[in-house]
């Protein structure tokens, strides 16, 4: 890793946790954070759940296809059991992000709590975030300039869900739709265009085509193996290109 | 709504939420956290875990729009595939915009209801 020259002429809202915090504020994902969010907070404003509640698993977990699950099914009366086996599936992805973001945060003083932080922080707009903007940032800023970006991200959405559970009946259910619509995009067109290498592209396309046959198909945990094979294909190619 | 915790009365949901909603979850960026102890940033390790979380993550963005959840799960199939082309190629048309690509899809599924009805 070269060591980041001039980091402020690439970085228009300095390092720092409050860097971190301006990055997050003015990053699309506060918008994308806010669509996604209202329509968590209607979620669990129509199943019934209190609003304290709502708030709580967008803090706690940080995660939104599992807080749709959670909602979801608890609010329909599901096994907690398997409500619990639902959620660890699906936030198994959480896995791979912490282990190829923490190396990029961390310098040889960093102790282990030290990183807790960031790791609960991380989530999927985070972690986008997180990887195109930390190379820019001096490593010793890397970990404060993380939960800057995390907690401005988390405060959004923690706002959006409380928002979206006051708005619940008032949303028409076309716009609850487009709304859903909105983080699949992004996540989409931000992986495309954080996709640096060919072992990135390919990656994203085996991932894009491979999960939704796998599920399609009724293979069980799909998105295990859509990490499984995507990730060996492109680690492969990697590879090879690096040998050509 | 909730049998096996009915005793703790107002309290069950909250139990619930640490239990069976942010366990299953944290245990994996705890898990994240111990494996990623010692590894520095050129570790090959990195560049497989960068590559399989990119994949699962596009997995998911599929998954969202093939078997679309709630009130999304209403617009038809061809007009939710349709409005993520439109999106892809309004990115790559305003010079890799991610707003405009999102704009665009969000835009092309209202116009894909209403055309086509939900």
């Amino acid at each position: 890793m070269p060591p980041s020259a001039a980091p402020s002429a690439t970085l228009p809202y300095g390092s720092g946790f409050l860097g971190g915090a301006r990055a997050g504020a003015t990053s699309i994902f506060a918008l994308v954070l806010l669509a996604s969010y209202l329509s968590i907070g209607a979620l669990a404003h129509d199943f019934g759940f209190p609003l304290a509640w709502a708030v709580l698993t967008t803090v706690l977990i940080w995660a939104a296809p599992a807080q749709v699950i959670l909602i979801s099914a608890l609010g329909a009366g599901a096994v907690p059991f398997e409500v619990a086996l639902a959620i660890g599936l699906s936030s198994m992805r959480l896995l791979p992000m912490v282990v190829a973001l923490l190396p990029i945060v961390k310098t040889p003083a960093t102790r282990t709590r030290d990183v807790v932080v960031p790791a609960h922080l991380t989530a999927i707009s985070m972690w986008i975030e997180a990887l195109r903007l930390l190379p820019k940032v001096p490593r010793g800023e890397r970990i404060a300039f993380a939960n800057g970006l995390g907690l401005c991200f988390l405060a959004v959405a923690a706002a959006a869900t409380a928002l979206g559970y006051h708005l619940a009946q008032g949303l028409p259910t076309l716009l609850v739709a487009a709304l859903l619509f909105v983080s699949p995009m992004s996540f989409l067109l931000s992986a495309i265009r954080n996709a640096r290498v060919s072992a990135d592209r390919v990656a994203l396309l085996v991932g894009l085509v491979l999960a939704p046959l796998l599920a399609w198909g009724g293979v069980g945990l799909d998105l295990m193996w859509t990490g499984l094979i995507g990730g060996l294909a492109a680690y492969a190619v990697q590879r090879l290109r690096g040998a050509a | 709504m909730m049998s096996a915790l009915d005793g703790l009365g107002a309290l069950a949901p909250y139990v619930l939420l640490v239990l069976v909603g942010f366990l299953p979850t944290e245990v994996w960026r705890m898990l994240g956290v111990a494996l990623a102890r010692g590894l520095d940033e050129g570790s090959e390790i990195i560049v497989f875990a960068r590559a399989v979380a990119t994949a699962i993550l596009t997995g998911v963005v599929g998954k969202l729009v093939v078997f679309a959840p709630g009130a999304l799960a209403a617009v038809p199939l061809a007009v939710r595939l349709g409005a993520a082309g439109f999106g892809v190629l309004a990115f790559f048309a305003m010079r890799r915009s991610v707003f405009a690509g999102v704009a665009a899809a969000t835009a092309a599924i209202i116009a894909g209801v209403l055309a086509f009805g939900a």
